[in-house]
């Protein structure tokens, strides 16, 4: 998982206390969540579904805490439904599916590289985001949400997908905050404060 | 309208705990601190960083893990790492310091297989084959290892496309000939490249213009541009500058 020590690097920055934790009893007394991920959805769901108690302690978090949640890339994506990457069911916190990009001439995949995110829906996650705030990507499958209501950002790459999404107090970025300089730090900071 | 701007990439050669820039894989100059390097570029927003080890390979060594872990705090952009990798054990070590991508260039030739194995334990996205490429005196432009020192006698095409079935998701594609000349990219093997695979080509080599660049994209088709003087030099023959050209110039010739 490539981008867990970069994800601390930047919560250290900010002043925000962060740990990379497994272990249900300890996600037990968590705040908040960031759900980070590079790799494959089943692998993803398979490792969440295969430590006991660890998908209940989540859903206590997420759905009855209701504890700010930050799904980042990978992380993102479990948050729908399901992927055209796998067969398992997502986590489907956030209405909407993970799609392939289509195959089309001259269109590299995975997206590679930096791109500027339109704001959809105001959210206080991306408050104070300057219109020409440009994010780093790295995906291979792209998200799309039922209703626009659950869009906060949106860019395009050969399509038009989803760079953030989310619904009350659950959240998603398709981008990497720790990697995409001033423009990812103030993402994470807004989610501090949340 | 596609709004992926093409990432212009630092290339930064790491030689013991110093950075330095070599002419045509010689020539060795001394640049910087790395650290205090790759804090300017850090603050001048670049869009990603990528470090070689040039001597790890040829004294047989892994990366200096110590030194990359200091490089990943300073730095939020994407990072690459080569230099002597030749297991999952070592790549996953700079996975877990903060980089995302490895570079993968004499162990490749050896073990094609690394390059596989990368690819499904991190993703194709993390895995970045670097080729060197020689002009030799007889035949055509080969494929070098060991920081230019061995001819595999791959043609560069040819392993391109070998790498691209065997996982790697982006190539980093070095003229020797070219590299610290600022004499302009060799259009005609990045071309050749480019078109013959489908994942996402750095360009690399030769770069002392903004109009170099925008050629390499433009004509060469590559995806991606890597700078190695024109990032620490004021100018051919002149003394060290960290810097990296204006977006706006930038969007210009690449537009």
């Amino acid at each position: 998982m490539g981008n867990l020590g970069s994800m601390l690097n930047m919560f250290k920055r900010i002043g925000v206390k962060a740990s990379i934790e497994a272990d249900p009893e300890v996600i037990r007394r968590a705040e908040r969540l960031v759900l980070p991920g590079v790799g494959a959805f089943d692998a993803a769901m398979t490792r969440i579904n295969g430590v006991p108690g660890l998908l209940d302690v989540l859903r206590n978090k997420a759905l009855i805490e209701r504890i700010p949640v930050l799904g980042v890339c990978l992380g993102m994506q479990l948050l729908t439904r399901s992927s055209e990457e796998g067969v398992l069911a997502g986590l489907d916190w956030i209405p909407g599916i993970t799609q392939r990009f289509p195959k089309q001439d001259g269109l590299k995949v995975p997206h590679m590289g930096w791109n500027i995110a339109s704001l959809t829906t105001p959210s206080a996650l991306t408050e104070g985001v300057e219109p020409q705030s440009r994010y780093y990507f790295v995906h291979t499958y792209c998200v799309q949400v039922d209703d626009p209501s659950f869009s906060l950002m949106r860019t395009h790459y050969g399509v038009d997908f989803e760079a953030a999404i989310g619904r009350d107090n659950i959240h998603g970025v398709q981008f990497h905050p720790e990697k995409s300089h001033r423009f990812g730090l103030q993402i994470l900071r807004n989610f501090a404060a949340l | 309208m596609n709004a992926l701007r093409t990432r212009v990439i630092p290339v930064l050669l790491l030689r013991n705990e110093s950075l330095v820039k070599t002419v045509r894989f010689g020539k060795f100059s001394y640049v910087g601190d790395p650290c205090n390097t790759v804090r300017i570029f850090n603050e001048l927003e670049v869009d990603e960083l990528m470090f070689l080890d040039i001597t790890a390979s040829r004294e047989g060594r892994g990366p200096n893990l110590k030194l990359l872990a200091d490089i990943a705090d300073e730095c939020f952009m994407p990072l690459g790492y080569g230099g002597g990798l030749r297991s999952l054990e070592q790549a996953k070590a700079v996975f877990d310091i903060g980089f995302e991508k490895v570079c993968i260039n004499t162990a490749a030739i050896e073990h094609p297989d690394l390059v596989t194995e990368l690819a499904r334990h991190y993703g194709s996205q993390a895995v970045v084959a670097s080729i060197d490429v020689k002009a030799g005196w007889w035949s055509g432009a080969t494929v070098r290892t060991l920081a230019g020192r061995r001819n595999t006698r791959h043609d560069p095409v040819t392993w391109a496309m070998e790498v691209e079935r065997r996982g790697a998701g982006e190539i980093l594609l070095t003229s020797i000939d070219r590299e610290g000349s600022w004499q302009g990219f060799d259009l005609e093997l990045v071309k050749r490249v480019a078109d013959a695979v489908s994942i996402p080509v750095i360009a690399h080599g030769g770069a002392g213009t903004l109009q170099d660049i925008g050629a390499v994209v433009k004509q060469a088709h590559a995806s991606a541009v890597a700078l190695g003087s024109m990032v620490v030099f004021q100018r051919k023959g002149m003394g060290v500058l960290v810097n990296f050209p204006d977006a706006e110039q930038l969007q210009a010739v690449l537009a």
